[in-house]
């Protein structure tokens, strides 16, 4: 297999990928680290000049920052929490045998295909429109006067939105995973006399934990890059209510056009995701090895 | 013909040397066999015949012309590996004439091989099959059937019957065999079973850790070992190894005996013992007797001998075929 | 587990995991239905479920937009070609990994993988002005290279995890029997891979058609694919909204359906084999 000529062809044919992917990630990266330390602004061009960490240093204190780190914990965090223990419990109830189960599995994943943004709009008006979304006339049905999601709970409802495309993913993860439990194991644990909890407990959790840290993991690196739903919804308002990090820079660089500000919150986010990335990563290369 | 010399072939991996320096003739026609324990280098060496590895030094002569930089299609040598590797997303008549496409043949020609090997291997039935479609032994007949057809120099198996059960096992080497006294071409042959190195070869190769250990008939190598590994490792159950004063008797380090070189009485041997697991195997029965201050001994008694756990017996060692030891585990003669 | 589900289980799993199933996917189910009202209907109170006048207007009127089609046609061609531009660099690589691995070839996929940890917003300054500059914002082939690059990682991991499932010793028998590299790559190689290689072409079609920061922020009214052209639904047209489910419902049905042949190599693409 591995000959001199073999190899020689290898190195060619995966030269174009990688040479490609440095250059995606050193370039812009280098030149967002190298604007991060300019105080430079679209709107005066030309009067670029060096000022150290004064970037950071703003974008830092700026109180909208605390906002939304605090928001983007929330998000990042609520979304998990209703992804994996409503994927667990998804995961479990399609591995039961029932009629129709392929049609159940897809009618789960669909909500996965659908784009972000529209999404986040058939969400926003037709679901949570205080005057014609489907909760405002069954709040209505109900005698109750209606709810502004999106004005009043902001960050929650962007959430509901945000697990509801999720969903789909960690279910479908856990269920491959669930899938591929021996079943032999389960019958040596009934047994040895494990009830249908302790075999819960004690065998399928243990068994999915790896799946479930992958979904986390992944989640985590999509997840604190939401944006378009954000954008469409709410605008990251009201005030800072919906803005999380990446909206932050977004709206720094694109809407006040401060690009040195903007480089700076960039490169904040970059370090929060690679410490989720180191985690990863160490999984995955395992993995590898097996 | 297929007559194939290796001269002072030597393998490494990065810094790990997997064959020292080796040299091996192989006659046209022989069924020459590599034996050894896993990771002896025997695939390895089979490899570098192949040309599916580069030789790191030394030379590979194929009749007498060097093949040590050809391409492995060039070397006229046809392989069955072990997994088969047959393409699954052909049929079996496809499969088997895969090399003949690849060699631009006539189709006309490509057909009658086809079915020729095909009527060999008992596969006529099942040429417009997938491999997924068939039994192990089916799949492995079509490995063979793909290496027949090209009527190559030499034939290389690498461990193809591992993959079967036992019963399918025996009769496969069978059909290797009575397939090699057919063609009467140069065979290769793999594997880490001593049972199918003894049964098959005209000469067997054991090796061990890259290096030869001894080359010779299955007879020669269970007649005379040349040391202690060799004896060990050819002939089951494995031979009963002595140490110490019993040894010293005989002017050795160590001396071996195989069980069935052991004569059993009630008493008035020459080492007293007691019965401790016996082993029916219907024909035979192994008993595995218990030696103050030794290793246990196996001992092969008839099928129908009376002995049970905890009888005491007394065993004689044959002397005709009493094998003696040096201390670096060498044959003395 | 081989035992018998009894009857009465099963009816009630059935019934539950049917009722869980229908609410995960009413919003688009709502949406599908919604498309075929008129915007009256759309909003009345209480609203209809399936007893209203069904109608195809507000699907002759999207597709009367001149821009909904070019809308359109921008997601497939951009999601296509970043696809298929995608393939064509990491075939080579996937191939060359899988099968004459290195020394460095575990680095350099950990490498690409970290590439894909990068947040998009960490390079969107400098993104945008260098499209700004050469003149790429607004335009297909701009968006293309982004979009070919952000999933070019999960291209080269997906190729990588269904070549290494292909023996090597397949490969092997084939060089033993004569087969060229062309041979080798021809009638081996390809018919065994091409599975492999629809799945990430579906998977990776379905993430660069859905994909909402870089087309968000790199179009305007020329290039903008579908996910770019509904956000500006956002307001105030966002409330009519008979239209903008029948957009949404064109939107998002191409991918439902390559999705629903696709969920096995969701699993494989989206976890990077650290879940089978």
């Amino acid at each position: 297999m591995a000959t001199a000529h073999s190899r020689a062809a290898a190195r060619v044919m995966i030269s174009p990928a990688v040479i490609l992917l440095l250059g995606w990630m050193i370039i812009p990266l280098s030149m967002t680290v190298y604007f991060s330390f300019l105080s430079y602004n679209l709107l005066m061009p030309g009067m670029e000049e060096f000022i150290g960490f004064g970037n950071y240093e703003y974008f830092l204190t700026d109180p909208a920052f605390m906002e939304a780190l605090i928001n983007t914990l929330l998000l990042v965090g609520g979304v998990l929490a209703i992804t994996i223990v409503g994927g667990v419990g998804l995961a479990l109830l399609l591995d039961q045998p029932m009629w129709g189960q392929g049609i159940v599995r897809v009618l789960v994943i669909a909500p996965f295909f659908v784009m972000p943004t529209v999404s986040a709009l058939v969400w926003k008006n037709m679901f949570m429109n205080p005057v014609n979304g489907l909760f405002a006339h069954m709040a209505k049905a109900l005698g109750l006067p209606p709810f502004d999601f999106l004005a009043h709970a902001p960050l929650m409802s962007i959430i509901v939105i945000v697990a509801w495309q999720w969903l789909p993913f960690a279910t479908l993860i856990l269920l491959t995973a669930l899938q591929s439990l021996d079943k032999e194991q389960l019958e040596a644990a009934e047994m040895d006399g494990a009830s249908a909890l302790d075999r819960f407990r004690f065998i399928v959790l243990p068994h999915m934990s790896r799946a479930i840290t992958v979904v986390i993991l992944i989640q985590t690196i999509f997840l604190l890059s939401v944006f378009a739903e954000i954008l469409v919804t709410t605008n990251g308002g009201p005030g800072y209510a919906s803005t999380n990090i990446t909206y932050l820079v977004y709206a720094q660089s694109l809407l006040q056009f401060d690009v040195g500000g903007g480089s700076a919150g960039g490169i904040v986010a970059v370090i929060l995701a690679n410490i989720v990335a180191i985690f990863l990563m160490r999984m995955i290369g395992k993995n590898l090895e097996a | 013909m297929g007559r194939i010399t290796l001269s002072k072939v030597t393998k490494t991996f990065g810094d790990v040397e997997v064959i020292p320096p080796l040299d091996l003739k192989i006659e046209d026609g022989e069924f020459v066999v590599f034996v050894g324990p896993s990771g002896c280098g025997k695939s390895t060496l089979l490899r570098l015949i192949a040309g599916l590895e580069d030789v790191t030094s030394g030379e590979i002569e194929i009749d007498g012309t060097p093949a040590t930089d050809l391409p492995p299609a060039r070397r006229g040598l046809a392989m069955v590996f072990q997994s088969y590797a047959l393409y699954p997303h052909m049929s079996v008549r496809k499969n088997i004439a895969f090399p003949l496409k690849m060699a631009k043949m006539d189709p006309a020609e490509q057909e009658r091989r086809v079915l020729a090997a095909a009527k060999t291997l008992n596969l006529t039935d099942y040429l417009d099959r997938r491999p997924a479609q068939l039994s192990g032994g089916q799949r492995q007949r079509v490995a063979i059937g793909r290496a027949i057809v090209r009527e190559p120099e030499a034939f290389l198996f690498d461990e193809p019957l591992s993959n079967l059960d036992a019963a399918l096992r025996v009769n496969m080497r069978l059909e290797i065999s009575e397939l090699h006294q057919s063609l009467k071409t140069t065979m290769i042959y793999v594997t880490h079973d001593q049972v199918e190195a003894m049964t098959m070869a005209d000469k067997i190769v054991v090796l061990r850790a890259g290096h030869i250990e001894q080359v010779g008939s299955p007879l020669e190598l269970y007649r005379s070992p040349a040391n202690l590994f060799v004896a060990g490792f050819i002939g089951s159950p494995k031979m009963n190894f002595i140490t110490g004063a019993e040894a010293a008797k005989h002017g050795a380090h160590t001396i071996g005996i195989r069980p069935e070189h052991l004569a059993i009485a009630q008493e008035g041997g020459s080492w007293q013992g007691r019965v401790g697991v016996a082993e029916h195997l219907g024909s035979d029965t192994f008993l595995h007797v218990h030696v103050d201050g030794q290793d246990p001994l196996t001992v092969r008694v008839p099928g129908e001998a009376g002995y049970r756990h905890g009888d005491t017996v007394s065993l004689t060692p044959n002397l005709e075929h009493l094998h003696r030891f040096d201390d670096k585990g060498l044959a003395l003669r | 587990m081989a035992r018998r589900a009894t009857g009465a289980r099963k009816i009630v799993v059935t019934a539950i995991a049917w009722g869980v199933g229908l609410a995960i996917f009413f919003p688009i189910l709502w949406t599908i239905l919604t498309s075929f009202k008129t915007e009256a209907e759309a909003i009345a109170s209480p609203p209809s479920f399936l007893a209203f006048e069904w109608t195809l207007e507000n699907y002759v009127e999207v597709n009367s937009r001149s821009d909904y089609f070019l809308h359109f046609m921008n997601s497939v061609i951009i999601s296509l070609g970043s696809t298929l531009l995608g393939l064509l660099i990491a075939i080579p690589a996937a191939w060359s990994m899988a099968f004459v691995p290195a020394k460095r070839t575990k680095d350099i996929l950990m490498w690409m993988l970290s590439t894909k940890m990068l947040p998009p917003v960490g390079v969107l300054v400098p993104i945008y002005l260098m499209f700004r500059d050469f003149g790429l914002l607004d335009t297909r082939i701009g968006l293309i290279v982004v979009l070919t690059l952000i999933n070019l990682p999960i291209i080269v991991w997906m190729l990588f995890t269904y070549f290494k499932e292909i023996p090597g010793e397949i490969l092997e028998a084939a060089r033993m029997d004569g087969a060229s590299l062309w041979d080798e790559v021809v009638h081996v190689l390809t018919p065994m891979a091409v599975p492999g290689i629809a799945s990430t072409l579906l998977l990776n079609i379905i993430l660069a058609w859905n994909e909402a920061f870089w087309t968000l922020n790199l179009t305007a009214a020329k290039a903008a694919p579908l996910t770019a052209f509904i956000a500006s639904y956002s307001s105030p047209e966002g409330l009519f909204y008979a239209k903008l489910s029948a957009a949404s419902t064109l939107a998002i049905a191409p991918i439902l359906i390559l999705g629903w042949f696709s969920q096995k190599q969701l699993v494989r693409g989206l976890t990077f084999g650290a879940v089978k």
